[in-house]
């Protein structure tokens, strides 16, 4: 199902397959993305989703296929510099603060480190800057991960589980972010059981293939 | 604020938010060299003789546990794949990590060793080797070890696999470590052989991120 857009293509995957412990995940997939596109992968559990998001990110290296990044920037052909990837571990240590965490994440990827305050308080965690992880609510610590979007820099969101944790006008406020940023030109490839309401492409992992 | 001076600074405030971490390694370095006069004998002639080779092992014990937890709690909170993902060479930010590392955990070693040398009878010249040695030995041991933790991240309790992994790597160091010391005792010059640790540190901090990071990658990837 890969769509016709007028735009070329930035991410080209190929008969991309993967193995988990002797039992095939997926293969033979194969789509094509464009910028400003917002791709959802679906599956049940089980299916690798999050194993899809790992190749797509460079993180999971054993896999058949490829993978080819042509991300308009991108310094190398791994695009890395060009990728934001939220994982579903939301990848803060519960001894820093909000800012500490996000001004090492920041330092690490290129992202301006300035613009943290108010990327906090835009996921509703004004005034959280200097609250220790640990003592936050799971909601919470998944806004800080996601504070993340509201920096610039990037021109591909990966994105596994966004809205896991995150409250009912959360989930409307980070759909309103996705929409805007695709709109920008990003593309936002995430998986979730939660479809967008907006024109979403979708992946189907398990059972009828790609 | 470059990737390094980043790292450095969230790795040194994570180590003094977590004590502990910091305290173990130095009360277990302690608690095994006091031990030994106990164990063996309080005679300042044979204990002065064990000295170099009994806080050379003890501190090379101590560098080896505190290495299990290096990057254990990156991995578990997702740290480690936001590391893993960055982009360019992850050389400075691992290189960053085991400087914060050692300066928490290696260099209280360095200082309260020669404490423990003129307890074990250790003449006050000699006790000039003893840290000097540790100076060049423990940052390298952090290095090389670093390369085990890296490979067994994601071993739940991967300390025996760490040590079988790391022991012999450690050898070297802590023939010449201990031999320095040794010589320094029999009145004999120890420069040479403090050369040859400072070669193996200086080998050790050029390659061992490239192998640190590489093995992060590895542990990973799967």
């Amino acid at each position: 199902m890969s769509p016709t857009t007028p735009t070329s293509p930035i991410l080209r995957v190929e008969q991309l397959g993967c193995e988990r412990d002797e039992r095939i995940l997926f293969r033979d997939l194969a789509f094509q993305a464009c910028a400003g596109e917002i791709w959802q992968v679906a599956g049940a559990n089980g299916t690798g989703k999050t194993t899809l998001l790992r190749i797509l990110a460079g993180l999971h290296g054993f896999h058949d296929g490829r993978v080819r990044w042509q991300v308009p920037g991108a310094r190398h052909a791994s695009a890395h510099d060009q990728i934001l990837f939220l994982g579903h571990l939301a990848g803060l240590r519960e001894e820093l603060t909000a800012q500490e965490n996000l001004r090492w994440l920041c330092a690490l990827h290129d992202q301006p480190a300035a613009m943290i305050p108010a990327a906090l308080s835009a996921v509703g965690l004004a005034g959280y800057d200097d609250a220790p992880v640990a003592t936050m609510s799971a909601g919470q610590k998944r806004r800080v991960a996601l504070a993340r979007l509201w920096l610039p820099g990037k021109a591909v969101w990966i994105l596994d589980e966004p809205f896991t944790a995150i409250d009912a006008t959360g989930v409307e406020m980070i759909e309103q972010r996705l929409r805007k940023q695709a709109a920008a030109g990003t593309l936002v490839i995430y998986t979730s059981h939660h479809r967008l309401a907006t024109d979403t492409r979708q992946i189907h992992l398990g059972g009828q293939g790609a | 604020m470059s990737v390094f001076a980043a790292t450095l600074r969230r790795e040194l405030l994570l180590g003094l938010r977590t004590p502990a971490e910091i305290i173990n390694p130095l009360f277990f370095f302690v608690v095994v060299v006091s031990l030994f006069p106990l164990a063996l004998t309080p005679s300042p002639e044979t204990l002065r003789l064990l000295a170099p080779g009994v806080v050379w092992v003890a501190a090379l014990l101590a560098v080896m546990l505190s290495l299990d937890s290096l990057f254990r709690r990156d991995e578990e909170c997702g740290a480690l794949e936001q590391l893993l993902v960055a982009p360019g060479e992850l050389y400075l930010p691992v290189l960053a990590r085991l400087c914060a590392h050692w300066l928490l955990t290696g260099l209280p070693l360095v200082l309260v060793a020669p404490l423990l040398g003129y307890m074990t009878y250790l003449p006050v010249e000699v006790l000039d080797t003893l840290w000097q040695s540790l100076l060049l030995g423990t940052p390298a041991l952090t290095v090389i070890g670093a390369i085990g933790a890296a490979l067994t991240v994601s071993v739940r309790r991967g300390g025996i696999l760490l040590a079988l992994l790391v022991l012999p790597l450690y050898v070297p160091v802590l023939v010449f470590g201990a031999g320095s010391v040794g010589r320094a005792l029999d009145g004999m010059e120890v420069s040479s052989v403090l050369a040859v640790l400072g070669a193996i540190l200086a080998l050790a901090v050029s390659l061992g991120p490239f192998a640190v990071a590489l093995g992060l990658r590895i542990s990973s990837g799967d």
